[in-house]
């Protein structure tokens, strides 16, 4: 097999909560519907995002899939993403559709709502990871046979379910401390799992494109496709595949058009395609093509998130704690509801990010800017998302009244 | 009697106790019979004060929106940058050295028969005054630096114009024994040049309030379901101790869960207190409101069942008042000057928040207590009076007059 790339694009959008008051609880339900000017509309920030990165990066994509028949690519995209792209931007979804239609793009399953229900409740997690199979089989008309946890929070627990549940693939950060002495750049067998596959991250390589690339700061700016190139062979040399893994609005909204980006990745594809001994694989191809050579073990959970690389920046606090303990306190009273739109905004309320922004980790570091949100503070992000959890609760009284613990 | 009044706020642009206070006194001495020109540092409306001669030291806008407010800590306040341009008073000191120049001004024409200054702000011009006219100089203490800086010591400034302004007084007037306490022993003045003047209440004055139960629904429901609802309705500032409140709060929920708390306000330790309530495991029974005026804030004493005034260090506490006025139960710390005129109530001191926590549940566990307490406080302080006030204010002034022609 030849060597080869295997790159994957993560899209995701979350609905942020509105400045939803004390005073909207109990007497108004809907808490993603804010239409100010603000970063919490989601309207503005999803055409804002697919102005700058969705629809030219679709552009890139599509005409790189006309022209250059070896490349391939995986995606995975939210159920929140679909939700969005569907009521603000319907053409975004269809450039993704297009590509999907090629053949030669592999999307991956994850849970609908980029939860972390994983950590709280196996039940509901199996729920969200199947409704987003039938959401991703009804718009796109494929299966999902890979799978990447939210903010690719894994662990040997995760492997071994997805690994019952017939999946090839699962990705994870190819973290050193795990890694030891092996290279991310090769297949490996989850530890105690029988047929799935582990990919790891190589973020070295992926980092310099999803953060690096356009910092003027960094020696190795600019970075030309020659020498990234290089630097993809250099890698090579241990292993047989490069797992490039990053957010897919790093074309266009984390690294502007001007930095290049686009340009860059046009480049390096084109390059890369043009090379005998080199190819792309899809995430689930890179399994099947490649003998796994040795077992992997993460018995604690890995992100790929922050120098920790753990789940701090969503669980570290007790505010984050607080919130998604109360969160999933409700399940059985909210799913034994069968009030679907009661349900659809409790799980829009597992999405990650909001405990995200409710992070303060960067007060002990003072780096204000490592954590981007659309909240003034991470006070206001728990203050909103407490009250909108309670009117929830106080919409779930109308079913159950008086058996509910707490309030 | 003409009498000059150095205010630094009056209703409806007042940050606290303060401008209600200097409201009711004066119109009680107006209608008394006395002449009142009450001096304040910024221009603007006041509608309903028409029994006496308001004058704008300055062409501000109330000072409060600009954090130099008559509450503000000291240590912001005299460092506070917002230029208004052309202006040339961008910190406190300057709008106090335009307070000065004014009241020099003013003076020159109106000889006054007695000064009356409030707090530290108006000190220095009550000084000039009393040095260009002779009339006799009152200092009127509503709160100290002590007070303001809660814990803390506070700024030595401050600290420096409040000493010499009650060094320079013929009398001082002290909202409580608290506050008499600490100009007594921290400030170093004779005992008997002081004299307590509790503040009024007077339930008449309270405008007619539409209670809406759309405001604070979630908590409506809540009660509906048995809950009580402990609130506190102030700024987040440290003099509030509303840290020991939230520990005493996290307590209470130990032994009795259907209890919910309402932090009504803002300030510098909001996120202090949110993380707090989450660190304690109560942050879904604690609900914050922000910043609130208008109906939202009324409405927010009508929907409580139980007042919290937690104070490290509160001279008075009018607002204490306002809450028995809407069916409170009232938990007081021994630390608010308030406690001084009540009976029917809870004290505590400011750091037990066991005890507190107790006083919590018993009055949420027995609706017999509650309707005890918030049935008899209202017969205490229907006693309070703002024409007692204003007669003590007369008699006082009178009695150093007299004294001074005495001495000639």
């Amino acid at each position: 097999m030849k060597k080869g790339i295997t790159l994957y694009l993560h899209v995701h959008q979350p609905w942020r909560i509105r400045d939803y008051s004390v005073f909207d609880t109990a007497s108004r339900h809907e808490y993603f519907d804010d239409e100010s000017e603000s970063e919490r509309n989601n309207r503005l920030v999803f055409e804002k995002v697919a102005e700058k990165s969705y629809r030219p990066m679709n552009r890139v994509l599509q005409q790189l899939l006309d022209t250059q028949p070896e490349f391939k690519f995986s995606l995975s995209i939210t159920g929140t993403f679909i939700e969005q792209a569907m009521a603000y931007a319907p053409d975004v979804l269809d450039d993704f559709k297009r590509l999907v239609a090629s053949g030669r793009v592999e999307i991956v399953g994850e849970t609908y709502n980029h939860s972390l229900a994983f950590f709280y409740s196996r039940l509901e997690f199996e729920r969200q990871v199947a409704l987003h199979r039938d959401l991703i089989r009804s718009t796109f008309g494929v299966e999902t046979t890979s799978f990447r946890n939210t903010e690719l929070a894994y662990n040997d627990e995760l492997a071994r379910w997805a690994d019952e549940s017939g999946y090839k693939t699962i990705l994870a950060e190819g973290w050193d401390p795990i890694l030891e002495w092996r290279s991310p750049n090769n297949v490996y067998r989850p530890a105690r799992t029988e047929s799935v596959r582990l990919l790891t991250k190589n973020y070295r390589l992926s980092d310099d494109i999803a953060f690096r690339f356009g910092n003027k700061a960094w020696q190795d700016w600019p970075l030309s496709t020659d020498k990234y190139m290089h630097w993809l062979d250099a890698s090579l040399e241990h292993g047989e595949i490069i797992n490039l893994f990053m957010d897919y609005e790093t074309f266009g909204e984390h690294q502007w058009e001007d930095t290049g980006i686009f340009d860059f990745f046009q480049q390096l594809v084109n390059d890369w395609s043009s090379r005998d001994d080199r190819a792309f694989y899809t995430v689930t191809e890179t399994a099947e093509s490649f003998e796994p050579v040795g077992e992997l073990s993460m018995p604690h959970t890995v992100t790929w998130a922050d120098n920790e690389r753990d789940l701090t920046a969503w669980l570290g606090n007790s505010m984050q704690q607080e919130a998604l303990r109360y969160l999933y306190g409700l399940e059985n009273d909210i799913v034994r509801s069968g009030d679907l739109k009661l349900i659809a905004d409790w799980r829009n309320l597992q999405t990650s990010d909001h405990v995200y922004y409710m992070c303060t980790k960067w007060f002990n570091d003072g780096d204000v800017h490592a954590y981007f949100s659309p909240y003034d503070s991470p006070y206001d992000a728990f203050l909103y998302f407490m009250n909108a959890l309670r009117d929830v609760r106080y919409r779930l009284m109308a079913y159950h009244s008086s058996s509910l613990g707490g309030f | 009697m003409n009498i000059l009044m150095l205010g630094w706020e009056l209703p409806p642009h007042n940050s606290g106790g303060l401008g209600v206070a200097c409201f009711h006194m004066s119109k009680a001495l107006a209608l008394a019979g006395s002449s009142i020109d009450f001096v304040l540092p910024y221009s603007a409306h006041h509608p309903g004060a028409e029994f006496m001669r308001i004058h704008a030291a300055t062409h501000l806008e109330p000072l409060h929106r600009n954090g130099m407010g008559a509450y503000d800590s000291a240590g912001e306040i005299v460092d506070a940058l917002h230029r208004k341009p052309g202006e040339g008073l961008s910190t406190i000191r300057d709008v106090q050295a335009r307070y000065v120049d004014f009241v020099d001004d003013l003076v020159q024409t109106k000889q006054p028969d007695a000064i009356h200054a409030h707090d530290w702000l108006t000190i220095e011009a009550g000084i000039r005054a009393k040095e260009i006219t002779g009339a006799p100089l009152i200092v009127h203490v509503h709160a100290t630096e002590f007070d303001r800086a809660g814990e803390h010591y506070g700024n030595p400034l401050v600290h420096e114009i409040e000493e010499q302004g009650l060094l320079m007084a013929d009398r001082i007037i002290a909202v409580s024994n608290i506050t008499k306490g600490l100009i007594v022993h921290r400030y170093g003045i004779p005992a008997e040049k002081v004299e307590v003047v509790h503040n009024a209440f007077d339930a008449s004055l309270i405008e007619p309030h539409n209670y809406d139960t759309a405001t604070y629904r979630y908590l409506e429901f809540l009660k509906s379901e048995g809950y009580t609802v402990a609130a506190t309705i102030t700024r987040f500032t440290v003099q509030k101790g509303l840290t020991h409140m939230m520990k005493a709060a996290a307590r209470a929920c130990e032994r009795y869960d259907k209890l919910v708390f309402l932090f009504a306000g803002d300030g510098e330790q909001r996120d202090e207190l949110l993380r707090m309530s989450a660190d304690l495991g109560i942050s879904d029974k604690v609900f914050f409101t922000g910043f609130i005026r208008g109906q939202r804030w009324r409405d927010a004493y009508t929907v409580a069942d139980i007042f919290v005034m937690s104070s490290v260090s509160e001279p008075f506490g009018l607002t204490a008042l306002e809450a028995a006025h809407h069916d409170n139960a009232l938990i007081i710390s021994k630390q608010s000057g308030v406690g001084e005129v009540l009976s029917s109530i809870f004290r505590y001191d400011f750091w037990d928040t066991d005890r507190l926590a107790d006083q919590l549940i018993a009055v949420a566990t027995s609706p017999a207590l509650k309707s005890e307490l918030t049935n008899n406080v209202k017969r205490e302080y229907a006693r309070l009076s703002w024409d007692d006030v204003a007669a003590k204010c007369l008699e006082m002034y009178h009695a150093i007059v007299r004294d001074k022609a005495a001495a000639r």
